[in-house]
């Protein structure tokens, strides 16, 4: 199985590679059109700013490949984000895979003093759907990093409480999308990576 | 629910984990691969690793210390130590590092947050802050390991520092650290409460109760502890039960 990993200016991209290989699957880290459409599943990582990612994938055209792409493709954190129709982040106009908004998050500051943004640690997940989350428990906890999320919506197959419900993640035909971060969620966030490799 | 999280420190020097008491005499508490591997597996939620190496090899010895770690751990971690450019950070995160810590450096050039924050983000961003109360009544900011005093207020450089960027404030009472007497609960509590960003609550952490008390009282979001872990004093899925039995959300 070829296995790819979308090389752009998003930071974490070797943590994901690292993650894969802890589970004993090989992946490549490639920018080349040809060979992410050669792949069998794509990983779409990132950690970063929502503009600029978006400016850097439009320069080397990888958001028109990305969107026609048909094998499974996994976002993950800013990914799943800029699969989205739109973020606030910057006012960026996203991939528009899913039809969820992305967000920033507003806490209430009378009754939420406490949530910080952006929100960092572990949160639970729930109301999961879908094989990616095969042999995953309700409330199972993953790891989050992220100051934006996107809405709750028809595309949502788990969902996160912070500030209120969002999407902690998405699925729309070979598109999923992961808020938090599989590949720092010890064993869980193995599981969905193995759940993912398996499609 | 968002959980609060238990960090435990490893500091390295020349590739081993020592510990000190109040900044000082270092012992040696193992392997930090390991060591961060077994509290992985313990339920840890994160790691901090901070170099104490003072060697010119430090760069490339720290960054092949990372890529070991982040390939036999599957939580985040955060690594401190020396990093005083964009550059340094790069190479750390290349190899596998969530978050970088800093510290002296960015006091001596704050404009090296802004910078690192707008390169990574702010979510990567860790100051750690060595304060110490003095007979004035005040915390004042130390540097270098602790050796050296300076004429600012913690919490002044602390809001400074989130106003260029920093994502999180890793805070360490001089005062309390390698005593085992509790957390220092009133300035984390201060920070907490004047600081949008979350705070890492450090130094003096000995009993159980003590965690509870810097989550209840002063509302840390992470405790981070160094000595009563390597040497075995608190487990930590005993430590988490604990806190779950008194109505902390922790991951268990």
């Amino acid at each position: 199985m070829k296995l790819v990993i979308i090389k752009y200016n998003a930071g974490n991209i070797q943590s994901v590679l690292y993650a894969l290989e802890r589970i004993g699957v090989e992946a490549i880290v490639t920018d080349d059109h040809s060979a992410i459409m050669a792949a069998d599943k794509v990983i779409f990582p990132g950690v970063g700013e929502a503009s600029t990612a978006m400016q850097y994938l439009q320069d080397r055209q990888l958001d028109k490949l990305i969107v026609s792409l048909t094998q499974p493709v996994l976002g993950i954190c800013l990914g799943m984000q800029l699969m989205c129709a739109y973020s606030e982040e910057n006012n960026t106009q996203c991939l528009g895979i899913f039809e969820e908004r992305v967000q920033k998050f507003q806490p209430n500051s009378i009754v939420q003093a406490n949530l910080k943004v952006p929100q960092i640690g572990w949160n639970t997940i729930t109301h999961l759907q879908t094989p990616i989350f095969n042999q995953i428990k309700e409330n199972s906890y993953c790891y989050f990093v992220h100051g934006y999320y996107a809405a709750l919506g028809e595309h949502t197959i788990a969902q996160t409480d912070y500030v209120q419900p969002y999407s902690s993640a998405l699925h729309k035909n070979n598109f999923y999308g992961l808020q938090f971060h599989p590949e720092k969620s010890a064993g869980i966030g193995e599981q969905i990576l193995k759940n993912f490799i398996q499609l | 629910m968002l959980t609060k999280r238990i960090i435990p420190c490893l500091d390295i020097r020349d590739g081993r984990t020592v510990k000190g008491v109040n900044f000082e005499n270092i012992r040696d508490a193992g392997d930090p691969v390991e060591l961060g591997a077994f509290y992985a597996a313990q339920g840890a939620d994160e790691l901090v690793f901070l170099d104490i190496t003072a060697t010119i090899e430090k760069r490339k010895t720290l960054s092949e210390l990372v890529n070991r770690i982040s390939h036999h751990i599957n939580i985040p971690f955060t690594v401190g130590g020396g990093i005083s450019s964009v550059d340094d950070v790069s190479v750390l995160l290349q190899n596998g590092a969530d978050k970088i810590s800093v510290n002296t450096s960015a006091y001596k050039n704050p404009q090296l947050i802004k910078d690192l924050a707008k390169e990574f983000g702010s979510q990567c961003i860790v100051l750690a802050i060595d304060t110490k109360l003095e007979a004035d009544g005040n915390w004042y900011v130390y540097l270098n390991g602790g050796r050296v005093k300076t004429d600012s207020k913690c919490i002044d450089w602390a809001k400074q520092a989130v106003d260029l960027g920093a994502g999180e404030i890793l805070l360490t009472s001089m005062n309390h650290d390698g005593t085992k007497q509790g957390f220092a609960l009133d300035i984390t509590a201060t920070l907490v409460e004047i600081l949008p960003v979350p705070i890492i609550a450090s130094g003096g952490g000995g009993t159980m109760d003590h965690f509870v008390d810097v989550f209840t009282t002063a509302k840390a979001d992470a405790a981070l502890a160094a000595s009563i872990f390597h040497f075995k004093e608190i487990a930590i899925p005993d430590l988490k039960a604990y806190l779950n039995e008194k109505g902390i959300i922790v991951r268990i």
